[in-house]
């Protein structure tokens, strides 16, 4: 070009030094203080928890702390409790998830378009998930109570139950009770995330869909689900995570009990490390569980990458 | 008001680069159109400018002092981005004002200069209202008067107007022209649309892949454009182009692959060179006879109410010809074409204008 | 054609109708249990309303139980940790945003991390590393305990308001003279009240309702939260379900004031990002 190399060879300034560790020192000055609190309260806390695993932490045992290797894996390998937990573990979060997302789903396409009162209803319907936990499972625990709780009456009035008796206490249902507190209390959760996809797919696409013909169930095939199927894969991976580890409704309503009926791997911990006391031994269960549910992630990543790369 | 000068400018993301020694000089109070295809590198030169992008290679200096490293809030330009950018939570009075705040401005000199921008964009009745409250032409107008307020070395402009219907992109069109006419100040505006390039420009920068094509007047741009990207890029419909090989001897005549040949006056090419011929559809003459004549079959005929486009082709060739005769409505077969010597354009084989 | 559109919408509202039931049923019942009197209290077992209703219970819990103490515990707590978290969570939610920098792949990664750790994991060692530095049995040292564990997600989610943002907003504001932190304040921050108060809130509701650091941390009831309150006043006044559901409405209530104001401002962040992008 006719209009160039006036400035040819003009070496490539970099800009000083100060403006340099400046720009580049930005981000990180707005993320030092979430991370510094993450890594000092808890990751520095898992790596010792994972220490802990192979050492004899006795909370009130003066003499405890010293290492122990595998021992409590290998006690683990031998503990009828805790593989029974971890049926209960599966039964547990499987029933909980596909419900809550089943019961979820269907809320947020009711909620989806615009009707008389949708912001009051809309309120109302996430409300349970700001209910404390705990109380969640107070609440229901109560509900269950043939003394003060209506449930037990209608479930014997309705046949379905031959005696108004606390199902909490029956070691054959006694899971079905946290699981029912569960998807009470977690609906919303799948409701919001799912309602806020929703309402991210563009409208004109339904309109294109319907003038090229489509049917409602077929709009929802050949959109909503596709648009949908980011965000389900990834809440029902953190919340099938997140269940599994979720552990106070179990520990407020039954405690584990009737015999281990309703045990956990999550509460098994729990009852380890509180009730016995036993740091070490509730370490290296915990530990056991980290891996599995790193194991399932992984799986599933693995599982959406090859079905990615196949279409 | 100050002159900015633009030295080998590279910019690369990563390691892609998008623009390649850019060399521009642009002096006090001049108004200069880039124009390039969609992705050259036009918003990313301006960005360069402003401050919001960093420079990877070469010198940008505002008034003669190199910005390079400095932030953009310390380079005095004011800018008008494609979406106007207006803070919504600010009234219209407040948005401009924003500017004028920060830098500690005392409130009764603010409250003139926003009394003063408003009355000269005639957005008095607006100034307590959201931008939310506004149409797009009054939203593009506080755009332009947050950038007014207060005197900048320059002013950039980004596709400002793309979002307006074409009749209120005329309407701010000439306001602009005659702000910059009021105001003398350095600007740089990009634009997708020819005629803004051609009526607001005082110089023109066509670029294209992040190279500068051709730098000049508006006239100069669409006379002789350097080379074949910038013929055909300016100019609506755009530039007929035809492959072919120039002949010497008795008779100089550009000779097209079907054999179609035009006789020429003497332009400096070396015989049986390989040459595009360039010529506009409104030099296309349609009629004539003698041996310079063709006959071209009409393929299509397009009227626009202001004239007709004829969809030609010749041989292999199709081309286009604009004329003002509503006769030509109802041309159909073929017709004689006339391809005037001192209206063609020459690029050799590297695309260079010749 | 019409019967069936008409058909369609009383389908529709009934099915809602039967969500909200489903939702507020148990919260009724808690309500209803708390102000029948105690002798009516198995002679009316499963009516819906007791034939009388008193505050007795109320009376009770709010004068004669530490249940005060709890309270203003729990709001302390909940309200430091969330007014910190989503100050911290901005700041890192706007980086996220905003800036590319080496190491966010990192960051994102430990932060989805630690939503995977099982936390009664980290119970045993964040008592070792707080015992010393007489942050247990304290309420700062709950704040900053729930401070970490809710910072992640507070940071994804303001992160998804900020995307919502066009960058040009704060490109104006810089040439107009504002450093980038003046930017992110002036203009930034004002536009993502909607996201901020969404964070507040789930926060907020989420440190009310911790149950397990809680309970290790905190011994004896001068600094005891709201959830171990009412487990202890559970398992002391166990046969007293009067008492115990009127402590748990008054539980009840912040959490879900708090979450009425925000739940709007929940979907449109959630949103946000996604639509403008
Ligand atoms: N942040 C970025 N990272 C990587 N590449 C980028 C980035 N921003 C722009 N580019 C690339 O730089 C090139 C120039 O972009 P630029 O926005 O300057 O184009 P433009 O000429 O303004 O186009 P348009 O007319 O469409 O606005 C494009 O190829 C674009 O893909
Ligand atoms: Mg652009």
């Amino acid at each position: 070009m006719a209009y160039a190399a006036r400035h040819e060879g003009l070496p490539a300034i970099r800009p000083p030094l100060m403006k340099r560790i400046a720009d580049a020192s930005a981000p990180y000055l707005y993320t030092a203080p979430a991370l510094i609190l993450i890594v000092t309260v808890m990751l520095v806390p898992l790596v010792l928890g994972i220490s802990y695993a192979f050492r004899d932490i006795q909370l009130l045992n003066p003499f405890s702390g010293g290492f122990v290797g595998l021992d409590h894996f290998r006690a683990l390998a031998q503990d009828q409790a805790f593989f029974r937990s971890l049926r209960n573990t599966l039964w547990w979060t499987g029933a909980s998830v596909f419900l809550q997302f089943a019961f979820g789903l269907i809320l947020a396409l009711l909620l989806d378009k615009p009707f008389h009162g949708r912001a009051v209803a809309q309120a109302l319907v996430f409300l349970p998930w700001a209910v404390p936990s705990f109380l969640a499972g107070l609440n229901w625990a109560w509900l269950f109570n043939p003394v003060v709780g209506p449930l037990p009456h209608w479930l014997f009035a309705m046949g379905i139950m031959s005696q108004p008796t606390n199902i909490l206490s029956d070691p054959q249902l006694a899971m079905w009770g946290p699981i029912v507190a569960n998807i009470w209390w977690g609906i919303p959760f799948f409701a919001i995330t799912l309602l806020a996809a929703l309402q991210a797919i563009p409208r004109d696409l339904y309109e294109a869909a319907s003038i090229d013909g489509a049917g409602p169930l077929q709009r929802f095939l050949s959109i909503t689900l596709p648009f949908l199927a980011p965000t389900i894969a990834i809440t029902i991976l953190l919340r099938t995570v997140w269940i599994s580890n979720f552990a106070d409704l179990i520990i407020v309503m039954t405690n584990g009990g009737p015999a281990d009926r309703t045990q956990i791997v999550a509460s098994y911990i729990f009852t380890q490390a509180f009730k016995r006391l036993d740091f070490g031994y509730a370490s290296a269960i915990a530990l056991v569980l980290l891996a599995l549910l790193l194991a399932y992630s992984l799986l599933i990543v693995i599982l959406r990458q090859w079905l990615l790369s196949k279409d | 008001m100050a002159s900015i000068d633009i030295a080998n400018i590279k910019k690369s993301y990563g390691t892609h680069p998008v623009l390649h020694d850019v060399d521009l000089k642009i002096s006090d109070g001049e108004f200069v159109v880039l124009v390039g295809p969609s992705g050259c590198g036009k918003s990313t030169l301006l960005r360069m400018i402003a401050g919001l992008e960093s420079v990877t290679g070469g010198e940008i200096r505002i008034a003669g002092r190199r910005v390079n490293d400095l932030a953009p809030k310390d380079r005095d330009i004011a800018m008008v981005f494609q979406s106007y950018a207006l803070y919504p939570h600010m009234s219209v009075a407040k948005n401009m004002s924003y500017s004028l705040r920060l830098r500690k401005t005392a409130k009764d000199r603010i409250a003139t200069v926003v009394a003063g921008a408003a009355a000269k964009l005639g957005l008095d009745p607006l100034l307590e209202r959201r931008p939310r409250a506004l149409s797009g032409g009054q939203r593009q107008r506080v755009a332009m008067g947050r950038a007014i307020v207060r005197q900048p070395k320059a002013f950039l402009f980004d596709e400002p107007l793309s979002n307006l219907d074409a009749r209120l992109r005329e309407q701010m069109r000439a306001e602009i022209k005659k702000l910059h006419k009021d105001l003398g100040a350095t600007s740089i505006y990009v634009t997708h649309d020819q005629i803004e390039a051609m009526t607001l420009a005082d110089r023109i920068v066509a670029m294209n892949g992040g190279v500068v094509q051709q730098v000049g007047s508006p006239l100069d741009l669409y006379d002789r454009p350097a080379n074949l990207f910038v013929a055909g890029f300016i100019g609506s419909p755009g530039m007929n182009f035809f492959e072919g090989n120039y002949q010497a001897g008795e008779v100089q005549r550009f000779e097209m692959e079907d054999g179609n040949s035009i006789p020429l006056d003497a332009p400096p090419l070396s015989n049986n060179a390989r040459v595009t011929l360039g010529i506009r559809p409104e030099h296309v003459v349609l009629a004539g006879h003698g041996p310079e004549t063709l006959l071209a079959t009409v393929d299509l005929v397009e009227p626009t109410g202001f004239g007709i486009i004829l969809h030609l082709s010749l041989g292999g060739a199709s081309f286009k010809a604009f004329t003002n005769d509503r006769s030509f409505l109802t041309a159909s077969g073929t017709i004689p074409v006339r391809f005037p010597a001192h209206y063609l354009h020459f690029f050799d084989a590297e695309g260079r204008r010749v | 054609m019409r019967a069936n559109k008409a058909f369609l919408i009383i389908a529709h509202r009934l099915a809602i109708l039967a969500y909200i039931a489903f939702a507020l049923f148990p919260l009724f019942w808690l309500l209803k249990v708390a102000v029948t009197p105690n002798d009516l209290l198995y002679s009316e077992g499963i009516r819906l309303w007791p034939s009388r209703a008193s505050l007795e219970h109320f009376d009770f819990v709010l004068r004669h139980s530490a249940f005060p103490v709890f309270f203003r515990n729990s709001l302390i707590v909940s309200g430091s940790t969330a007014v910190i978290v989503t100050i911290l969570a901005s700041l890192s939610g706007y980086a996220l945003s905003r800036f590319r920098f080496r190491g966010k792949y990192w960051l994102v990664t430990l932060m989805l991390l630690t939503q995977m750790f099982p936390l009664v994991m980290l119970v045993a060692p964040i008592f070792k590393i707080l015992s010393p530095l007489g942050l247990t049995n304290s309420l700062t040292g709950l704040v900053v305990v729930y401070t970490a564990f809710n910072v992640p997600f507070a940071t994804f989610l303001m992160q998804s308001f900020f995307d919502g943002i066009p960058k040009d907003l704060e490109e104006a504001a810089m040439i107009d003279g504002a450093t980038q932190f003046v930017a992110f304040r002036q203009i930034i921050l004002p536009l993502t009240l909607p996201g901020i108060a969404a964070t507040l809130g789930f926060v907020f509701t989420a440190a009310w309702s911790e149950l397990l650091f809680s309970l290790m941390l905190i011994s004896g009831n001068a600094q005891a939260t709201f959830p171990v309150g009412l487990l202890s006043f559970v398992s002391k006044f166990s046969v007293d379900f009067g008492q115990m559901m009127a402590a748990g409405v008054l539980a009840l209530i912040p959490a879900c004031l708090f979450f009425l104001l925000i739940q709007r401002y929940l979907v449109q962040g959630l949103t946000a990002g996604a639509v403008k992008g």
